[in-house]
């Protein structure tokens, strides 16, 4: 059994050749800044799969939400938000170090209290609780209807979070130090680069969501298969045996 | 309203027998009065009541367990295999219980695997075999 | 109403005879408080911290006494029982909350005490009121969420590392809030009581959200397997 189809194979080859010009006009191409120097093209890679960890976590949520709303599909959508959660998971994770890589080389230290970074933080772990209580084993409605249940419970934590982290950092009397707007002038290629960057990420997104999506699929149904043999296996045996206990 | 009993008796072992039929009166509305009767009805006497859930014997759990059903007063009864744990008496004395629960106008549906039933008057069994309904005996009366 | 009473009548009366509170959670949470202490190392460190490491010991505990109630609630399926027959699952959910508010607010007062005689704190005039204040909202925003949580894991293989995973990063915002709140109301140089209420702000709107949005999921989600 296979996961692609003509038109992920399309969408691959887009992601990947964008990709590659993201990676030459990254290096090569567009100037190095001012006042960071080399260390602004952690950029192009930062700023895109920001972008791929809150969508992740908007497509969690809202898969989550038509899971429990609608009556069909429930365990389609369940699988969609699985799997968003389960790219988002290595997009934060990859948001978080490069972020940190960045902060090092222009504030000196690898991490900074500020709202952004400890929402995404707090996003982080919160997702990676929602994947492990995915991996309980039960039944597969159930387990969607509890994991909708979580996603959505996260979308009433995170805007908490971020708002109880600004307001901590706002009472908080020692004046952040660091200059923290890290504005980057940038010219059209640079612009452009971030663009196409934001665009391939999206691409890359989209194709390990279906892929997993249908892997899950898959899963599901070897796993409703093998139940049904076991209960015809049951059934013949029964009728060898006579009936009885 | 459903009255449930599983293989499990969902009690709380660290109530007695008492409370936690107590305890199912108060979420139902019934009085001191209905505990005192179902108590009664079960057999279970004033020392057993007193005992904590968790220090009774599976029999006495049973009985605790109905007791709580019996002051649900619930209109459809399922019971999964509500014989196993008791000892003949006790079992003569969940027919009775079970079949005032339908004079009374309530519907039970409960699974067994005796095959002979024993003396309730069951107005329809249907006797499953390996997943297939191998007889179904329908002795209502036509009215 | 009655049967929120009788079901949080029920949960403290089990507590009260098998002593989990007095006899585990408050000495686990006592051992946290001296344990910091000793990690810490300094006395001006630990007074400037005390806010924190109470509310931070009150969330540990809440992890213990969150599973201890449900166990008892699966251990024998009373939970599926108990929900066939009452007349609506978010009064279970808010008969098990109120009991743990019950049993979380002795323990923060204990806490509170604790950091008074360990760590020097000091409560005075102004800020009585809104010490109290913030461990009432404080407490109900944790027996919520502990509740809500604790459903989500009752009964689940290896539910005592799920909890915390879930449950912690949830209340966040209430560990800042409370932790904040109540150094302000305990006199601190970098807070003062004004914004101590604006903190308590936080906690009502936090407690509020998760309460309602306990109301509404606890159904979903104790539906039990098979």
């Amino acid at each position: 059994m296979k996961t692609g189809t003509t038109t992920t194979r399309v969408l691959g080859i887009f992601a990947l050749m964008i990709t590659a010009w993201v990676v030459v006009s990254a290096f090569f191409l567009t100037p190095a800044d001012v006042v960071q120097g080399d260390s602004v093209r952690i950029m192009y890679a930062h700023v895109p799969t920001a972008w791929i960890a809150y969508l992740a976590f908007v497509t969690t949520a809202v898969a989550s939400g038509l899971s429990l709303a609608r009556k069909h599909r429930t365990l389609g959508f369940d699988r969609v938000a699985g799997a968003s959660a389960e790219v988002g998971v290595l997009f934060m994770a990859m948001t978080l170090i490069t972020g940190s890589l960045w902060g090092r080389l222009t504030w000196g230290t690898f991490w900074q209290w500020d709202p952004r970074l400890t929402t995404t933080l707090f996003l982080f772990v919160t997702y990676v609780g929602y994947l492990a209580i995915r991996r309980v084993d039960v039944d597969p409605v159930r387990r969607a209807r509890r994991s909708s249940v979580i996603a959505l419970l996260a979308v009433l934590e995170i805007p908490l979070v971020h708002f109880s982290v600004v307001l901590w950092r706002s009472l908080h009397q020692e004046a952040s130090v660091l200059n923290t707007d890290g504005d980057v002038r940038l010219d059209d290629l640079m612009l452009f680069t971030l663009f196409s960057g934001v665009v391939a990420f999206t691409l890359i997104f989209v194709w390990l969501v279906v892929h997993r999506q249908r892997l899950a699929a898959m899963s599901d149904v070897e796993r409703l298969v093998g139940l049904d043999a076991a209960i015809t296996a049951r059934r013949a045996e029964s009728t060898v045996g006579g009936g009885g206990r | 309203m459903v009255g449930l009993l599983g293989h499990d008796n969902g009690l709380y072992a660290d109530l007695t027998a008492r409370e936690n039929v107590e305890f199912v009166a108060q979420l139902v509305g019934a009085g001191t009065n209905d505990v005192e009767s179902a108590l009664d009805r079960l057999g279970i006497d004033s020392r057993v009541a007193a005992a904590r859930a968790g220090a009774l014997s599976a029999g006495q759990r049973r009985r605790t367990a109905l007791a709580a059903l019996v002051v649900r007063r619930a209109r459809l009864w399922l019971l999964d295999e509500p014989h196993a744990g008791l000892d003949g008496q006790a079992r003569a004395e969940l027919d009775g219980i079970l079949r005032d629960a339908t004079r009374s106008g309530a519907t039970v549906v409960y699974t067994t695997h005796e095959s002979e039933v024993s003396g309730a008057r069951i107005p329809r069994t249907i006797t499953l075999s390996g997943g297939i309904v191998a007889r179904d005996v329908d002795s209502a009366d036509p009215s | 109403m009655n049967a929120i009473l009788a079901i949080a009548r029920k949960d403290l009366r089990i507590e009260w005879r098998t002593r989990t509170l007095l006899a585990r959670v408050v000495p686990f949470a006592l051992l946290v408080l001296v344990l910091f202490a000793v990690a810490l190392d300094s006395e001006p460190l630990l007074l400037r911290a005390a806010a924190g490491l109470v509310w931070l010991a009150m969330l540990f505990a809440a992890m213990l006494l969150v599973q201890r109630s449900f166990d008892v609630e699966t251990a024998d399926h009373a939970l599926d029982s108990l929900l066939s027959f009452v007349s609506s699952p978010s009064k279970v959910f808010f008969g098990k909350a109120l009991s743990m508010f019950v049993q979380l607010f002795a323990l923060a007062v204990v806490l509170l005490g604790a950091a008074v005689v360990l760590y020097g704190a000091r409560v005075d005039g102004d800020g009585v009121v809104l010490l109290v204040t913030v461990l009432i909202t404080a407490t109900i925003g944790l027996s919520v969420v502990g509740t809500l949580y604790g459903v989500v894991v009752a009964n689940m293989s290896g539910r005592d590392s799920l909890l915390p995973l879930l449950a912690l990063p949830v209340l966040a915002p209430l560990l800042i809030g409370a932790a904040r709140a109540t150094e302000a109301a305990l006199g601190s140089d970098t807070i003062d009581l004004a914004n101590g209420w604006a903190w308590v702000a936080l906690l009502v709107t936090y407690a509020v959200v998760f309460g309602s949005a306990g109301a509404v999921a606890f159904a979903p989600l104790a539906q039990s397997d098979s």
